[in-house]
């Protein structure tokens, strides 16, 4: 009978660096999400693997709605589609009540062809083709316009269809904090937005019916949407009072934060990350305390993140170990920065599919491009991991499917659980074909 | 290897050096090589023994003890 065996360690034993918040690494331990066993899921669909949870998603949504819908009469959620276009997830969205969110127009197009009608999209962003703003205005979206330029463009838009287009305008302002975003929309301190409502009322086609802002992204300081509601309501009246201007609806953008660890803040997340009921009161508060009596325009969130970064998990598999020359562990992994794009500015939760014996250490995780940025994550207390170990990387929902890159590597397979277990293969992973497809070798050059 | 005897080991794996001040921790396995080197064991040595001793693959065997001597290097113990 032989001895059961662990890998062999050495630590140096440290005295005097205690730290006051304790160990960051409580050996954290998911061997399935949602019910679904991890191994399950690998054998399935191949890894690395994105994971969604539909219930969590749901639940979120749910529970964000009501956080806002308890405090205020008016409210719209509307799903901002950059933050992940995968059809399933916005189709769950729309389902639960959502209006899309788009800021170009193929994200215009994806939407109206999961069927969402035009008035129940908001086209925002910096540069919107003439095209697509026809487009937009026939199908009676919501504008928001960015700049004076589109105002111009609009007009000829409205020209052309013979009749007024009801619009927003986005504002960017101080609201106490930095870096304050200044690029988008027209400011509020210097009377250019004023000035932007005084152009449109004297062209005649455009009619102003929306206030729009987005202060900014992973915000931490509820304060800010106080601040930017109260800048707004304020400037809605005096555009009342100026124009005789009815503002329909306030939209407020998004950026609250999710439960992920920004880099450079040493809190969890749990402490670092004030609970969206902060935001839900700061915004809906002022609202009622700013706004006359029985006018109630619809307030407009386009929260992304925080609605399905804790959704999403990716599944990732140990293929080497190396010790680096100064000693640190670290291990290569068979998904980068090429599909996490959020590792450039999150510390993720990293859990284990199964306990492994052996005492942490400080490991870094790199991914699998032959390039020196490829770091997933550094200063993981883990165990010493085998070859072929798993780690579950969360939460990574937001952004990471819309901003990956087909570099080096295909993308892999994503999969949506439903709220019964049961599995669904919602992007299949890529093959040589699909890269292949928009590529022409000239003639001549063929080998 | 002659590092490693002046080392103080005690059967629980902790490591005390005394020339350095320096301590350390180790699980059963590395206490388990650790004796071996000590012993002036050379590693394909203690790689065969480990097969005979433990339940471990030849290739998980071979990959932890190199890892294990890279450490010790690190530690300036050998």
């Amino acid at each position: 009978m032989k001895v059961p065996y662990e890998k062999p360690v050495i630590r140096k034993v440290q005295i005097g660096l205690s730290n006051k918040f304790g160990s960051l690494y409580g050996r954290h331990i998911r061997p399935e999400i949602d019910g679904v066993p991890v191994s399950d899921l690998v054998t399935r669909f191949g890894s690395p693997l994105f994971v969604f949870s539909e219930r969590r998603l749901r639940e979120k949504y749910r529970q964000l709605y009501q956080l806002f819908s308890t405090r205020y009469p008016n409210v719209q959620f509307s799903w901002s589609y950059k933050t992940n276009y995968l059809d399933a997830i916005c189709a769950i969205l729309h389902q639960e009540g959502e209006t899309a969110e788009v800021v170009s127009e193929f994200e215009y197009e994806k939407a109206r062809r999961l069927g969402v009608k035009g008035e129940e999209i908001i086209f925002n962003g910096p540069y919107k083709p003439l095209s697509a703003l026809k487009r937009a205005a026939e199908e009676g979206a919501l504008i928001n316009i960015d700049h004076f330029d589109e105002i111009y463009d609009l007009e000829e838009v409205a020209e052309e269809l013979g009749r007024p287009i009801k619009v927003g305008i986005r504002l960017n302002m101080d609201t106490g904090i930095s870096p304050q975003w200044t690029r988008f929309g027209f400011n509020l301190e210097s009377g250019q937005a004023f000035d932007a409502a005084k152009r449109l009322v004297s062209g005649e086609k455009l009619i102003l019916c929306g206030l729009h802002c987005h202060l900014g992204t992973f915000l931490l300081e509820p304060r800010a949407y106080a601040k930017a509601v109260e800048k707004m309501v304020d400037f809605a009246y005096q555009l009342q009072e100026a124009f005789d201007l009815q503002i329909e609806y306030l939209d407020l953008g998004g950026g609250f934060p999710s439960r992920n660890r920004l880099k450079g803040i040493y809190l969890p997340p749990e402490i670092a990350v004030p609970p969206l009921e902060d935001f839900a009161e700061a915004i809906c508060d002022t609202l009622l305390s700013k706004l006359r009596p029985n006018d109630f325009p619809k307030l407009i969130l386009e929260t992304g993140r925080a609605i399905v970064d804790e959704a999403g998990f990716l599944i990732t598999t140990v293929q080497a170990s190396k010790r680096l020359p100064d000693g640190t562990r670290s291990y290569v992994l068979d998904a980068g920065v090429n599909i996490l794009f959020t590792a450039f500015w999150y510390n993720f939760r990293v859990e284990l599919e199964e306990d492994v014996p052996g005492p942490a250490e400080p490991c870094i995780l790199y991914g699998p491009l032959c390039m020196n940025i490829d770091v997933v994550a550094d200063q993981v207390q883990l165990p010493p991991l085998p070859r072929g170990a798993r780690l579950i990387f969360s939460p990574v929902g937001a952004y990471n499917v819309t901003q990956w890159m087909q570099f080096i590597r295909y993308r892999p397979a994503v999969v949506l659980i439903d709220p019964n277990g049961q599995v669904e293969l919602i992007r299949e992973a890529e093959n040589l074909e699909d890269i292949l497809a928009r590529e022409r070798l000239p003639e001549r050059l063929k080998l | 290897m002659n590092r490693l005897s002046r080392l103080a080991i005690n059967e629980e794996g902790f490591i005390f050096d005394p020339i350095t001040g320096n301590s350390f921790t180790t699980n059963q396995v590395g206490l388990w090589i650790l004796e071996r080197l000590k012993k002036g064991k050379k590693e394909e040595e203690i790689l065969a023994e480990m097969l005979e001793y433990f339940e471990v693959d030849p290739e998980t065997a071979e990959r932890d003890l190199t890892d294990f001597i890279e450490q010790l290097r690190n530690y300036k113990l050998i």
